[in-house]
């Protein structure tokens, strides 16, 4: 047993108590690096061969994350002073740094100096807390400088005055921009990265040349209002005007949320217009629009901000047009590019996949009659920004004629776009322009000052070329901030070696029911490799059934407080792109181990029911089994084995029956009021050499699919029964909370207009009423109601059964009172923790104390609903960008239905490629009037005065031209040409015309 | 802010140890000249004195034992122990607790069958908490009954052993213990095969995991009792020293027949 040798007391003073603690300083701490004759081997971190090692102090790391996490910056000593400052400022970049220190590529060394006995200092009277940490810092620079050969150890730091007291120890200390421009030559890269607000402060020999550069750019923009904001001199900032209003103090802001002069909230930024969001705020009951750059006063996405309501004639309502079309879209460009006070926001509208969850280019919020005004705000303080560490994705805007781009030295300031709208653009300084001109980029943000049009940011790292498929898969994971970088050696250490096979020992367990006899088979999408779940169904003596449903046994594998847990949980799921598979757990397991394949035994968790032929569920059970699959089928080919009666094989027969059984379930559960609801869902056939999509159609859902859907249902239902009864404060669920009625208005409006009543009182009246939806002319119509109805739904969660109140357990679209997931743990980690429950309450193994544990859950659960919806809104936008690939090189005219009439066009939506947009009215008679769509440009005014053309009626939903020609009403049947287009930022997107029907060929037309 | 880390990653708990290392131990015997036998005992900032009566004729009639002493325990946090000063009762249900681990652990520890028709009195009083307090006391305890030469089967070490963060921690103090996590505190008899005499567990803890934060709970008390035993003999021969000393100089007689008391206190075991 290992004695501390000595100690020292550290008082901290909190509010009133005094609080002593013990500080322990030890002498078996070491320096970590080969060159120092004291270090034993097993501390080795840093590489001897390092040209030189740095100390990096905290601002560094607080500012300069990007330029540490280059491959290039690597041999780092953070002392432990540094690491605890960085904890208490900002948790984002701490984990960041948590994760370079635990990387061995980057051989970043955590020095304990705090409880070093050399290192260790003890304020002086009179010293603040900060130059202590600074003190000490400069202390355990020197502490290495004496033990490492001369110039080897550079003290990283952007304050001058630190730089100046560590040269009086003699300690060699640099500045991160001196810092880089030593690097120039062999990594030029790194001079980009360096954060632009910081990089200047307090680096007087960079000032010159800052300007040099700077005024090139700044000359060029007019007004002198581009975003390199304050670290110019300040002669010159008294020439720029202020743009924004100064944020409140804090002090203010606390005490006016107090008196209700202000209110508090998370903004959410329109999905197409960076310059309107919506704050929701209790204490004002509804939603706050904020609309408009000046008003926005900096905020963006996600930022908590404090607001402070208009004069009520002061309020606006959303816009009731479409944001400014396409064709104007390279207008806007242009004036962007002109004139830098312009707005830059109508990019031009956007072709999306649909979303079932979102109402297309309008808020929830705003659902409720668009024209009406809404309570209107100014940002007044931001309270917590919500700037994403790990950049966001995008391109920059090529610099205007005359501006000094080329030159390798010479710092350029430009604007980057962003991908996703929401964001404004952000203004970074580069050296690299022109060979970053055609690629997607990271950019991350750094500030934002009063007196600058956009954000200040700086270079991360280049993606690859624009319109690349690898290079947009990327971006599009970026922006879900999807994990994808391969499993660590410790995660690949948790797997079992292959080839894996059911042991001897699994066999004999007496808790491992032997189910290898059953004739269980397996039912899912073509090409799954990773099966979760498998059936098999018997007759017994009696004439009733066995019905059962086997799921791969992961948690056999995946033990709890492992790397490979760990690993599991933060991913949550596995993500699902159109070409590509992000897997939670590692390929041997999930494609192999785990997984239920036909002819071999597998591990499985099954539930067996005892069930009579009119599917009344007698008894069930629960068992840890070993199972051999007879075949791995796909949708289609169950489907064939259960439509064709001339088969006769086990299989087939089970499958009828099962197919049987599936049918009653579901009238039983419609019955209780459970919703039959619809998404546009395409399907992509993909070349097997290029990746590239050949055909898209929609995916067709097959009886089987239901059969399958119903089966897992009804486990996932039985289970969460099951483990609440066992453990009601910690099982994991899956609720579904009924939604708002003001969510179902766009709906209700739509359907009126159409003449149909949909009546949401209920989940089954609403079902009902879906039901009588029809129209003789088109049969779609009831689908697209259906889809219609999707969006009015909120989305459902995960929760632990601690968290809220027994009624909340309810799931409103299954109509079932618990709910959960158990039948997926290869892809998901609730599932597996679902396991985990189960598992306990069967006695089968202890419940893991993390599952108790009610604030880690917090966190878990949380995790999983995010990462859930991060992964759909990613296997989305991999969809979109398949869409935009396969319109790439070629023209269609489609069927489409109108889903939502605005003044200026309409929304329409084309099943057959599931992809919904705004038409333009306008567009739509220089279509007709023979113009080629190709590289048509409208003039805004044109825009304008087109619209006038037309007369918008809203409770009606239709608008009509005046000369009476033309009539839109929603649900209408229409026509669209499809076609990629060039947009501003670098966005190709797709555009949709109208065309008359007559030119729909009859083989895009639907039934 | 991430949640406070217990141990960080390179393996140094907030106070600068280890996981398996033990705070600084101090003790000090022999501190109140009017008590039989007294100590001092501090594991870190948690500092504990023990004072010891007897044994004395019981003063209850009723209570006494014909074939055993009977040993009184009286447990008591200082008004000024804790950051915060607020007076505490004697009586209050944590220090009731606390009397009864103090007063079980040294009747299994205290050869009373000698001492038959006789009493002993223990006050244990925590100067200064900084967890851990109820090992603390048990040791205090113990070397104070060995500074009053009662004999003893075994000098007991107590020490406390804690799970937070997936680690088994040695020896939490405060603000460790108000990590939430579990916290396992033993009582040994090294002499006897570790015999555990007190074990009390704040907390779930899952078998296995329970097991290894026993283990490493016992090895702590060893290594306590190991101290104890150093520090007790010290002690000893401090006052045989002075004994020799004073027999020289021809004072106090008295005394010297408590040191030779004590000496074979210690030689019993």
């Amino acid at each position: 047993m290992l004695q501390s040798r000595s100690f020292v007391k550290k008082t901290k003073k909190g509010k009133v108590l005094k609080v002593v603690r013990e500080h322990y300083l030890r002498d078996d701490i070491y320096s970590g690096t080969p060159l120092d004759r004291e270090c034993p081997p097993d501390c080795y971190k840093l590489s001897g061969e390092a040209a030189h090692y740095l100390l990096v102090d905290t601002n560094v790391v607080l500012h300069q994350m990007d330029l540490l996490e280059h491959p290039a910056v690597c041999d780092v000593i953070v002392t432990s002073v540094v690491l605890e400052e960085v904890k208490a400022r900002n948790a984002s970049v701490y984990q960041r740094l948590r994760q370079l220190i635990a990387s061995d590529t980057k051989r970043f060394f955590v020095f304990a100096n705090e409880h070093h006995r050399e290192t260790y200092v003890t304020a002086e009277p009179g010293e603040s807390p900060n130059d202590r940490n600074d003190r000490a810092i400069r202390v355990a620079a020197d502490w290495y400088t004496k033990r490492l050969p001369a110039r080897k150890l550079i003290l990283l730091t952007d304050d001058a005055e630190n730089r100046r007291k560590a040269g009086e120890l003699g300690v060699q200390a640099l500045g991160s921009a001196a810092y880089t421009r030593q690097r120039a030559t062999e990594q030029p890269e790194l001079q980009d990265l360096v954060a632009a607000a910081v990089a200047a402060r307090g680096e007087d020999e960079q000032q010159q040349q800052q300007e040099d550069g700077g005024s090139a750019a700044a000359g060029a923009a007019v007004g002198g209002g581009s975003g390199a904001g304050k670290h110019k001199e300040r002669g010159r900032s008294a020439k720029r005007q202020r743009v924004y209003e100064d944020h409140r103090p804090m002090s203010d802001i606390t005490a006016g949320i107090k008196a209700g002069r202000y209110h508090q909230g998370a903004l959410r930024v329109n999905r197409f217009n960076s310059f309107e969001g919506w704050v929701g705020s209790e204490s004002v009951g509804a939603d706050i629009l904020v609309s408009g750059r000046i008003d926005m006063n900096r905020a963006m996405e996600g930022d908590i901000v404090a607001v402070e309501l208009l004069p009520e004639d002061q309020w606006r309502g959303p816009s009731n047009k479409l944001p400014a079309g396409a064709a104007a879209g390279g207008d806007a460009a242009a004036a962007a590019d002109g004139d830098e006070e312009a707005e830059p926001a109508p990019e031009g509208a956007h072709i999306a996949q649909v979303d079932p969850g979102e109402h297309y280019g309008e808020d929830a919020a705003a659902a409720g009659g668009a024209a009406a005004k809404r309570p209107t705000a100014k940002v007044v303080g931001i309270i917590r920004r919500n700037w994403r560490t790990r950049g966001y994705c995008g391109s920059l805007q090529p610099p205007k004629a005359g501006a000094a781009g080329g030159s390798a030295n010479h710092t350029t300031s430009l604007l980057f776009c962003p991908v996703e709208r929401r964001f404004p653009y952000i203004r970074i300084q580069t050296r690299q322009a022109s060979t970053l001109a055609h690629q997607r980029l990271v950019v991350a943000i750094d500030s934002w000052e009063a007196d600058s049009l956009y954000p200040c940011g700086h270079y991360v790292r280049s993606l690859g070329p624009i319109g690349d498929k690898d290079t947009e898969t990327e971006v599009l994971l970026i922006e879900n901030d999807i994990n994808t970088s391969p499993f660590t050696a410790a995660v690949h250490a948790c797997v079992p070696p292959l080839p894996w096979a059911v042991s001897e020992a699994d066999l004999s367990d007496p808790n491992r029911a032997d189910l290898r006899h059953l004739c269980v088979c397996s039912v899912d999408p073509p090409g799954c490799r990773d099966i979760d779940d498998a059936l098999h169904v018997r007759h017994l003596p009696g004439g009733n059934l066995e019905l059962g449903v086997h799921i791969a046994d992961v948690t056999h594998f995946l033990h709890p407080a492992t790397a490979m847990d760990d690993e599991a949980s933060a991913r949550a799921t596995t993500v699902y792109l159109v070409q590509r598979r992000i897997d939670m757990l590692p390929k041997p397991l999930t494609e192999d181990i785990c997984s239920l394949r036909a002819d071999v035994e597998r591990l499985a968790f099954s539930v067996i029911w005892e069930v009579t032929p009119d599917a009344e569920i007698l008894s069930s059970r629960f068992t840890k089994s070993v199972i051999r699959s007879r075949a791995a089928l796909t949708y289609a080919e169950a489907q064939s084995r259960i439509d064709d009666p001339r088969l006769t094989d086990d299989i087939s027969t089970n499958l009828r029956s099962l197919n049987a059984l599936a049918r009653v379930l579901r009238r039983k559960r419609t019955q209780r009021g459970a919703l039959s609801l619809a998404s546009p869902e395409v399907k992509f056939e993909i070349d097997t050499e290029t990746h590239d999509p050949l055909d898209v159609g929609m995916y067709q859902v097959r009886e089987a699919n239901q059969m399958v859907e119903e089966m897992m249902l009804l486990a996932n239902c039985t289970v969460a029964k099951f483990t609440l009864r066992h453990f009601p404060a910690c099982a994991m669920l899956r609720r579904h909370p009924v939604p708002p009625p003001r969510q179902f208005e766009p709906l209700l409006r739509a359907a009126a207009a159409a003449g149909v009543s949909i009546d949401p009182s209920s989940s089954k009246t609403l079902a009902e009423s879906l039901d009588r939806a029809v129209r003789a002319d088109d049969p779609y119509f009831n689908k697209l109601i259906r889809i219609m109805a999707t969006r009015c739904m909120t989305q459902a969660v995960y929760l632990s059964s601690g968290e809220v109140s027994a009624p909340e357990y309810h799931h409103y679209g299954l109509a079932a009172p618990l709910y959960t997931h158990f039948t997926s743990p290869i892809r998901r980690y609730a599932d597996v923790l679902v396991h985990r429950v189960l598992m306990a309450a069967l006695g089968l193994r202890p419940l893991p104390e993390s599952l108790r544990d009610r604030e880690l859950m917090h966190g878990v659960v949380d995790n999983l609903n995010t990462r859930h919806r991060n992964a759909q809104m990613a296997g989305r936008a991999s969809v979109e960008l398949h869409t935009l690939i396969f319109f790439r090189s070629r023209q269609v005219v489609a069927d489409a239905r109108v889903t939502k009439v605005r003044a200026n066009g309409l929304i329409v939506f084309v099943p057959k490629y599931g992809i919904e947009g705004p038409v333009y009215l306008d567009d739509d008679a220089a279509a007709n009037g023979g113009a080629d769509g190709g590289g048509k440009k409208k003039k805004s005014a044109a825009a304008a005065a087109a619209d006038s053309a037309y007369v918008y009626d809203e409770e009606k939903q239709t608008v009509r031209s005046k000369d009476g020609g033309a009539h839109y009403t929603v649900f209408d049947k229409c026509a669209v040409r499809i076609c990629v287009e060039e947009a501003t930022g670098n966005r190709r997107q797709l555009v949709l015309r109208l065309v008359p029907r007559g030119e729909l060929p009859a083989s895009e037309q639907m039934n | 802010m991430p949640a406070a880390e217990y141990v960080s990653p390179e393996g140094l708990r907030l106070d600068g140890r280890r996981p398996k290392e033990l705070r600084q131990l101090r003790a000090e015997l022999g501190v109140l000249s009017s008590a039989t036998g007294s100590a001092l005992f501090e594991m870190g900032n948690t500092k504990v004195l023990a004072a010891v009566f007897g044994p004395k004729p019981v003063e209850q009639r009723s209570q006494e034992d014909e074939k055993r002493a009977i040993i009184k325990c009286e447990y008591a946090m200082a008004t000024f122990s804790t950051g915060e000063r607020r007076r505490r009762g004697k009586a209050d249900r944590r220090a009731t607790e606390i009397t009864m681990a103090i007063r079980n652990t040294l009747e299994q520890t205290i050869l009373t069958e000698l001492l038959p028709r006789s009493q002993i009195d223990i006050y244990v009083q925590v100067l200064q908490a900084d967890g851990g307090t109820r090992c603390a006391c048990i040791n205090a305890a113990c070397l104070a009954v060995a500074a009053a030469a009662i004999p003893m089967r075994d000098l007991v070490a107590s020490c406390a052993a804690g799970y937070l963060e997936s680690t088994p921690l040695l020896d939490l103090n405060y603000l460790e213990d108000s990590g939430g996590g579990p916290d396992v505190a033993v009582a040994i008899h090294p002499n006897y095969d570790n015999r555990v005499v007190l074990l009390q567990q704040d907390n779930r803890l899952a078998i296995e995991t329970f097991e290894q934060v026993l283990e490493l709970a016992v090895a702590g008390c060893r290594a306590v009792s190991g101290f104890m035993r150093e520090r007790l003999q010290e002690h000893t021969q401090a006052l045989a020293a002075a004994q020799d000393a004073g027999e020289q100089d021809d004072v106090g007689g008295g005394d010297g027949e408590d040191d030779d008391d004590d000496v074979m206190g210690v030689d019993d075991f």
